[in-house]
């Protein structure tokens, strides 16, 4: 339904003679006198953009189908009756067009006049006012005096939910929310109701829209009708600066636009990139900033004497820490044991894992919900997509093994469903059902048997193949019972170029390494690449630092592997260094974590103070969260992004970066007078040297782990995180957690 | 299940059904969309002249389409009651050859006896008088009015008294 992609490079300029004069696929057009080429089958309004010659609209939008019902692009064409709608007149050779004529600009204004006479004007109470396109073309191209003396009509608020809030009055119907909802959710949530002067934008009974890139409608919306709901009469559009910061909470690393006034973190948009998200970001990302100013942030580092907690300066903190942790790497380094978020910045996990390493401890890990880690030997050297996102859009053959797909990344699953709009054939094998909407080439609901299910996928892909299987994946293929299900996920996946995902159930499952050698196997015999869809915003950083008990920076070996996240506390420890995490929601197994912690001298690198963190901990060092320290994200296809600071810090919490830097001076490691986060980034680039640029198609499974028949059961809620429950910043989102996909078990809306 | 696949809810009736699948039939497949005012004018008619939320979301499931595309159609067309009414729907034109015939002061006639308001229900709930927006096409028979879809033309005060008495329950 969405347009064509603007690819075509504009043609002007370039010389008449180099386009042949009989290419069918060009046409000729003059707009404003100057004669332009242009590709068959464009819109009128897509040639003047590429051209950089300004048409006014409401409705049209590049991402979204035309529907030509605002009327404001009229413009002039030669030998036309009438004023055309731009957005949906198709170029013709020889079309002259004319957008600043008389008549254009005549049928412009009087468009204008028409979409005020119902706008309330309520500018200097409105959020949008400052940033909204009926105001800005309304100084261009709208009378200064109404002519309408007569009433205006009021339209009821709607309930959306807690996202998005509603003035309905301001509406003019261009009803790209709804568009929206219907081309790119893929769920029609809003509609327009009633008829004529009576129209209305709505829902059917009151509901609220659940989808999770719904708040995308709030930058849809022309003007004040749908905002901000948490931002309501925050800050006005202009005294805020709009920084670029890349999204903390899933591995597309979504561009953004942090709004900021007076150093705090006000909202966040998106920004635009093809490559990523589009015009897009999910709703974690806009609405989860607003959990950066939970109450619970700690402000002073603290220290716990005799039982007590008392508030230190940080001075006295770091001789603490170091104390701390000489004290317990005495008798040697690996009584230490250090766990990392996977969103910290590669910053952040370099500098960690070089101070572990430095203690004598090879006892770190990033990989905080995996429980199985017996083939973590043939891990790839970054846990990357198998393509780019971009490129997920062409796949073919998409399986998604393991994955509540919509609720971990939603970026990814809109491309993926970009993919089955254009034909592919997607397939699912999930303990459960999630909802997709999109026709599903085939969907295995496997319960706990996802290895065997996925063993019959491989059954059946080979027999179709007619080809035979690696011994080591012949005990679990051998004797599956292979079901039409089964073999039209093998059907699927055998289209070329295909996809295998491993989701973040299939990683966090106790027989992963059983699941990821099947589909290894099953991406070697289709021929399809082999991807991952990694925890946290940073899992490829994470790893090219060497954050990884068996794994140096690069992935180069260590002598003697540590201890993974849950052995080293399922084999407790003399000391713990926790990063950014909240041991009981972002462990595997966390409360049974919780006395190994106890027992242990623990020191925690933390935005936030929990009870629990007071329980279990022994020093509480207050961090930045995403958005006010700087550094760089490594998302799932390996594209390095830096951010800056956008946000000033509460009390005395300083960047994690900061204080690792300085704890490391006091441990005397050497080489660690960084000035900057840069300096930190580019001394791990040198080290890492030809490693730093990956390539997304670089998973291929290479190893041989014979999966078994046996099946360990976890339970499906420990698997599959909720949505809003992925990091400690989206759970203190009040907007998020009030949310239906927060509140009722909407997962994925089974 | 029914060849549509869509569940019914319990809502939808054997009946209904077969109407819905009927109009369903007539459009190519997967095109069920196409089928939404059939589907509705059925819907109403079995539910004694107006339709409810659980009956639009009934029909919306049955044909796999979002509550809100039901929704959108039933409250765009005026001959969908998206509220409850009377049993009987009676519809006086006062387009232009009807008011020029004396349209007016029949509607007047039609309020005094049904005792309610053009937009309203009589209190014992068996006439709905419409608002009548648009021509009902019967300009020859001047003042006209409709009757649950039957025209009766060149309106007297005395036969209308006559025509509503002789309405059943």
């Amino acid at each position: 339904m969405s347009t064509p992609a603007p690819s075509i490079p504009p043609a002007a300029g370039a010389p008449a003679a180099a386009a042949p004069p009989t290419d069918p696929n060009v046409v000729n057009v003059e707009v404003n006198g100057v004669a332009i080429k242009a590709r068959k089958g464009q819109m009128i309004i897509e040639v003047t953009d590429q051209h950089d010659v300004y048409v006014p609209r409401f409705c049209y939008h590049p991402k979204l189908s035309i529907a030509a019902n605002c009327r404001m692009c009229l413009v002039e064409v030669e030998k036309a009756p009438k004023p055309l709608p731009a957005c949906a007149t198709p170029i013709a050779e020889g079309m002259k067009i004319f957008t600043k004529s008389k008549r254009a600009i005549s049928a412009q204004k009087a468009t204008m006049e028409f979409l005020l006479i119902n706008h309330p004007l309520d500018c200097p109470i409105c959020d949008q006012g400052g940033e909204c396109e009926l105001q800005d073309l309304a100084m261009g191209f709208g009378r200064g005096v109404s002519r309408y003396t007569e009433r205006k009509r009021i339209v009821k608020d709607k309930n959306l939910g807690p996202l998005v809030s509603t003035d309905m009055t301001r509406c003019i119907y261009c009803t790209r929310c709804v568009r929206f909802g219907q081309e790119i959710a893929g769920i029609q949530e809003l509609g327009t109701t009633f008829r004529s002067d009576s129209s209305e934008i709505g829902t059917f009974i009151e509901k609220s829209v659940d989808h999770e890139l719904s708040g995308n409608i709030i930058d849809l919306c022309p003007v004040g009708a749908l905002n901000n709901k948490p931002f309501r009469y925050n800050a006005r559009a202009w005294e805020m600066v709009a920084k670029p910061i890349v999204s903390p909470h899933d591995c597309a690393g979504s561009n953004l636009y942090a709004h900021v006034l007076r150093g705090k973190l006000r909202r966040i948009v998106p920004r635009d990139n093809e490559a990523i998200n589009e015009a897009w970001i999910a709703d974690r990302d806009r609405f989860g900033c607003y959990g950066v100013y939970s109450n619970d942030r700690l402000q002073q580092p603290r220290i716990k004497r005799d039982g007590q907690w008392l508030e230190v300066s940080w001075q006295d903190a770091l001789v603490a820490t170091v104390a701390a942790l000489k004290t317990a790497t005495k008798s040697g380094g690996d009584q230490l044991g250090t766990l990392i978020s996977p969103s910290a910045t590669i910053e952040e996990q370099y500098l960690l894992a070089r101070i572990t390493r430095h203690l004598g401890s090879n006892n770190i890990d990033h990989r905080l919900r995996q429980r199985d880690f017996r083939d973590q030997v043939s891990d790839p050297v970054a846990p990357l997509l198998g393509c780019s996102i971009a490129d997920i859009d062409t796949r073919q053959g998409i399986l998604v093994v393991g994955s509540n797909l919509r609720m971990e990344v939603p970026i990814v699953a809109h491309r993926v469903r970009k993919a089955a709009r254009k034909g592919a054939s997607v397939a699912f094998l999930n303990p459960a059902e999630y909802e997709y909407h999109f026709k599903t080439a085939a969907y295995v609901t496997a319960g706990d048997a996802l290895v065997a299910n996925l063993g019959a996928v491989l059954a059946a892909a080979a027999a179709a193949a007619g080809r035979q299987l690696p011994q080591h994946l012949a005990q679990a293929t051998s004797g599956v019972n292979v079901t039409d299900a089964h073999r039209a996920a093998a059907t699927a996946i055998s289209r070329k170029p295909g996809l295998v995902l491993l989701g973040q159930i299939a990683q966090r499952h106790p027989q992963y390494a059983d699941l990821r050698a099947l589909a290894g196997g099953l991406a070697e015999l289709t021929g399809a690449a082999l991807g991952y869809l990694s925890e946290g915003a940073n899992a490829a950083g994470a790893t090219l630092a060497g954050a990884l008990p068996h794994r140096g920076v690069g992935g180069k070996d260590v002598q003697r592997a540590g201890l993974d996240a849950q052995s080293m506390l399922s084999n407790p420890r003399k000391a713990y260094i926790l990063f950014g995490i909240e041991p009981s929601k972002d462990l595997a197994n966390g409360n049974a974590a919780l006395s190994a912690l106890r027992a242990a001298s623990v020191v925690c690198f933390t935005p936030f103070v929990t009870d629990e963190l007071l329980d279990v901990a022994d020093i509480l060092l207050p961090t930045a969260t995403f958005a006010e320290t700087a550094g760089t994200f490594v998302n799932a296809e390996g594209l390095w992004q830096s951010f800056d600071a956008v946000a000033d810090l509460p009390g005395e919490a300083r960047p994690g970066w900061r204080v690792l830097r300085v704890l490391g001076n006091e441990l005397e490691l050497t080489a660690c007078d960084y000035r900057t986060p840069s300096d930190v980034a580019a001394a791990l680039e040198h080290e890492l040297g030809t490693a730093k640029d990956l390539e997304p198609g670089t998973t291929v499974y290479r190893g041989s782990f014979a999966p078994g028949a046996g099946a360990v059961g976890a339970a499906l809620a420990e698997l599959d995180v909720p949505i809003y429950a992925i990091d400690a910043v989206v759970r203190r989102s009040a907007a998020l957690q009030a949310t239906a996909l927060a509140q009722g078990g909407l997962r994925g809306g089974v | 299940m029914s060849e549509h696949g869509g569940s019914t809810n319990g809502v939808i009736s054997a009946h209904l059904r077969e109407e819905i699948d009927h109009w369903v039939a007539k459009f190519p497949a997967g095109r069920q969309r196409s089928a939404v005012i059939g589907a509705l004018h059925a819907a109403q008619h079995e539910n004694g002249g107006f339709l409810t939320a659980e009956l639009m979301t009934a029909v919306a499931e049955y044909l796999h389409l979002p509550p809100i595309q039901v929704f959108e159609v039933a409250s765009f067309y005026s001959m969908f009651e998206t509220k409850p009414v009377g049993r009987h729907s009676v519809s006086v034109c006062t387009n232009i050859s009807c008011m020029l015939r004396g349209g007016e002061d029949i509607l007047a006639h039609v309020e005094k006896r049904l005792g309610c308001r053009a937009g309203q229900s009589t209190a014992d709930g068996k006439f709905y008088l419409k608002v009548e927006e648009e021509c009902l096409a019967a300009c020859c028979g001047a003042p006209m009015m409709m009757i649950d879809h039957v025209y009766h033309e060149n309106l007297t005060p005395k036969k209308i008294d006559d025509i509503l008495e002789a309405v059943k329950d």
